[in-house]
């Protein structure tokens, strides 16, 4: 029997049986494994952490992208940072009214590796409005200004590849990419564990110093350490529910197997600990 | 005797075979490879703690030194191109003050550009010798000092033909460069010896993509920080000497001060960082200069700020130019360097070198990583963006040129007097004053105070600069000599 672990923290571990690996690859950047399971189907790991399953991605990749989506009256241009699978450009790819999507992704291969073998994600990456570039999302970020109606950070973890898109370098430079009415929605880590609720801790003061506007949202996602997940929504101007025309949204009729606007505006509702984590670094 | 080679660490193999004889230890250190101490274990590891030992036979002794240590010091006067080569572990300090030390006795003079670090000073009070100060060029603009010009340095020959040594910084902490193949012939000419202080050097004898090192520019001695741009543990030196020196009194000069109890750590480090320059340093340095250059221009597309480079050079206070530095202009943005050093400290969790009052400093060496090069290129980025100030007052960096009265151990231990710093200005001063980093003195023992100078101290202190040097910590007060 196979199984594919992941510590969670030092003292718990997560598995999932595998029934056959398809990849392996270490690329310059860092170690690509696609599995194939019984209950997840397949399964993306990086540098030995679990990325995405075929079984529970629609949960992270719909509330990343709709929450903002559904904010933002009329986003033409979006940026993706991150997300070299595919998924956060596919659910984009769902809005007539974008015009154009531009993926930074630091590690080619992963893109490529997705294509080969998670064409339920990365196939949306053939959309014509869709650029990919492949380098470090800092360095692209830097020479962009005012540019963007929307950027979504699908990143790894603060440690690894992704280390800098945890920085308040970054989001600056993210708040200088806008526009005046931008959207910036990030992978915000978990306030479960105590080493992730640190790296989440320090984001959203990063975040808070940068836009005017910064909250956190909730999703429930099971295969990701504790399965209590957040996003950071921070913007310029629009308050992610009170200034939300949800009608408008409704009368776009896109199919969502998670996403809907009720549980938009719920998922904004966080339990105590998690709002005293956030109170205590903002100033 | 047998064969060794760059490929060898010799202290590194002594140690391992100290290891694996599993020598039970009735000798110093106390904490017995560790286990007298569990918290230290715990914090260094283990491994750290087994290699803290003393001298003994299988490992040779630093003050007298005919084993492994030898081989190791052989190897490394190879790798760099000089006749012998001492490990210090007293840090490049001490290796100044040897090479001082052993150039001049009481009362001999020795031609030095102004902007030394602390240490040269240091070893004038310690030795009784007497600085003949060379004007380093300023630059207008940027208010850092330059090298020595050939001129200055002819000059102060003819002025002080007893003169008994020249040192030279090669290069400044900003990477600049004197021609200092040229000041050694003049050296020589003139029976005096070139002492080459390498703090900021050590990788200019890896790549010949980089300004001339000393000892391969015909220097006598040179100081060289191997835990700077080499890699080593902190407080790891080399002195290099060449043919015109007695080794055996330099060595003699090296054990009056130097520790009896040496750190193996820190021989250990050299002794591999040495193997590592001399095998892979090329290729190292390679990677430094195009990740520099990198950084370079992007910092300089960002606007406003200047990275500068070689276009510096002039021929003669600007012979030459270490393109691994990366020095920024940052008056342009209305912060002084060091208001933007604490900025990218406080703000954006990253540390670098040093401010001065016009100047950023980044170290990159060997561990930098091309992420972490974003990561400061795109923090300058948003300092520009947040905190870009336009119409403010700043002080422009002159040279001020020190009107030295008398030498450096004479004020120092002469009869001094401590007064409220404001009302020192007509006294000689006979303690240093410096901004750290960079450890250059603005004051040092001997020199006359000036209104100029307080000046200047005054405008440092208030954009933040962390001075040193007085007895009195705060600066509230300097020790000057008594008054007649």
């Amino acid at each position: 029997m196979l199984w594919f672990t992941e510590q969670h923290t030092p003292n718990v571990r997560f598995s999932i049986k595998i029934d056959k690996q398809l990849f392996s690859e270490q690329s310059e950047f860092q170690r690509i494994d696609i599995f194939e399971s019984e209950e997840f189907g397949r399964v993306l790991a990086l540098d030995g952490y679990l990325m995405l399953t075929e079984k529970d991605e629609f949960i992270y990749h719909e509330m990343i992208t709709h929450v903002p989506m559904c904010v933002h009256p009329d986003a033409r241009k979006v940026l993706v940072i991150g997300g070299g699978d595919g998924g956060t450009v596919r659910e984009l790819t769902k809005y007539q009214n974008i015009e154009k999507i531009d993926l930074v992704e630091i590690d080619q291969r992963v893109v490529e590796v997705s294509k080969m073998f998670l064409p339920k994600t990365a196939a949306a990456l053939e959309d014509a409005r869709v650029t990919c570039y492949y380098e470090d999302g800092l360095k692209f970020i830097r020479h962009v200004e005012d540019e963007y109606d929307l950027i979504l950070v699908d990143s790894t973890d603060p440690f690894g590849p992704g280390e800098g898109l945890f920085t308040k370098e970054f989001y600056g430079n993210c708040f200088k990419a806008l526009h005046e009415d931008g959207i910036m929605v990030n992978q915000h880590e978990s306030p479960f564990y105590k080493e992730d609720a640190y790296a989440m801790q320090r984001a959203h003061k990063r975040i808070c110093h940068s836009f005017p506007i910064s909250r956190v949202y909730q999703v429930h996602i099971p295969t990701y350490p504790s399965g209590h997940w957040l996003f950071g929504f921070a913007s310029k101007k629009y308050h992610p529910v009170k200034d939300v025309n949800w009608q408008a949204w409704k009368d776009l009729r896109i199919r969502c197997h998670y996403y809907n606007c009720p549980l938009h505006a719920g998922s904004f509702a966080l339990p105590n600990y998690v709002e005293e984590l956030l109170r205590d670094v903002e100033d | 005797m047998k064969y060794i080679s760059q490929e060898n660490a010799p202290i590194l193999e002594a140690l391992e075979r100290m290891k694996s004889a599993r020598l039970v230890p009735f000798d110093v250190p106390g904490h017995k490879r560790g286990r007298g101490n569990k918290e230290l274990t715990d914090f260094l590891g283990e491994r750290c703690l087994s290699v803290d030992v003393n001298s003994m036979k299988m490992l040779d002794n630093l003050c007298h030194p005919v084993s492994v240590i030898r081989e190791a010091e052989e190897l490394a006067a190879e790798a760099f191109g000089a006749r012998r080569a001492f490990f210090m572990v007293g840090g490049t300090t001490s290796a100044v003050q040897a090479m001082v030390m052993t150039a001049c006795k009481r009362g001999e003079k020795i031609i030095m550009p102004r902007n030394v670090h602390r240490s040269a000073i240091n070893a004038l009070i310690l030795c009784g010798a007497v600085p003949v100060y060379v004007n380093p060029r300023m630059d207008p603009v940027l208010g850092i000092s330059l090298g020595m010009s050939v001129a200055d340095v002819e000059q102060a020959i003819r002025e002080n033909p007893d003169a008994r040594a020249i040192l030279v910084n090669n290069p400044t902490y900003y990477g600049i460069c004197s021609n200092i193949r040229r000041i050694a012939e003049l050296a020589h000419e003139h029976g005096m010896l070139l002492l080459a202080d390498e703090a900021h050097g050590s990788h200019l004898y890896f790549s010949d993509r980089l300004p001339v090192a000393a000892m391969h520019a015909g220097a006598d001695m040179a100081a060289i920080s191997m835990h700077k741009s080499g890699g080593s543990l902190t407080q790891s030196s080399l002195l290099l000497v060449g043919d015109r020196v007695s080794h055996g009194y330099v060595h003699q000069i090296i054990n009056l001060t130097q520790t009896t109890s040496a750190s193996y750590l820190l021989l250990v480090s050299l002794d591999i960082s040495r193997r590592n320059m001399a095998l892979h340093g090329e290729k190292l340095v390679d990677r430094i200069i195009s990740q520099v250059q990198y950084a370079r221009d992007e910092i300089n597309a960002i606007g406003d700020y200047y990275a500068y480079s070689r276009e510096l050079i002039n021929g003669d206070s600007i012979y030459d130019f270490d393109i691994t530095k990366l020095a920024v202009y940052t008056r342009s943005i209305g912060l002084a360097g060091i208001e933007v050093y604490d900025l990218l400290r406080d703000e954006y969790d990253i540390q670098t070198e040093f401010g001065d009052i016009a100047n950023l400093l980044a170290y990159v060496s060997v561990g930098d990583r091309e992420k972490d090069i974003e990561r400061l290129v795109s923090a300058l980025s948003e300092i520009r963006r947040n905190y870009r100030q336009t119409g403010r007052e700043m002080l422009k960096a002159e040279y001020i040129s020190p009107q030295v009265v008398c030498g450096p151990q004479e004020s120092f231990y002469g009869d001094k007097e401590s007064l409220p710093i404001g009302e020192t200005v007509g006294r000689v001063c006979s303690e240093f004053v410096m901004c750290y980093p960079p450890g250059i003195p603005i004051l040092a023992p001997g020199e006359m105070v000036t209104e100029e100078i307080l000046r200047y101290i005054r405008y440092a202190r208030k954009k933040g600069c962390q001075m040193t040097g007085p007895e009195d910590m705060d600066l509230q007060r300097l020790n000057v000599l008594k008054g007649e």
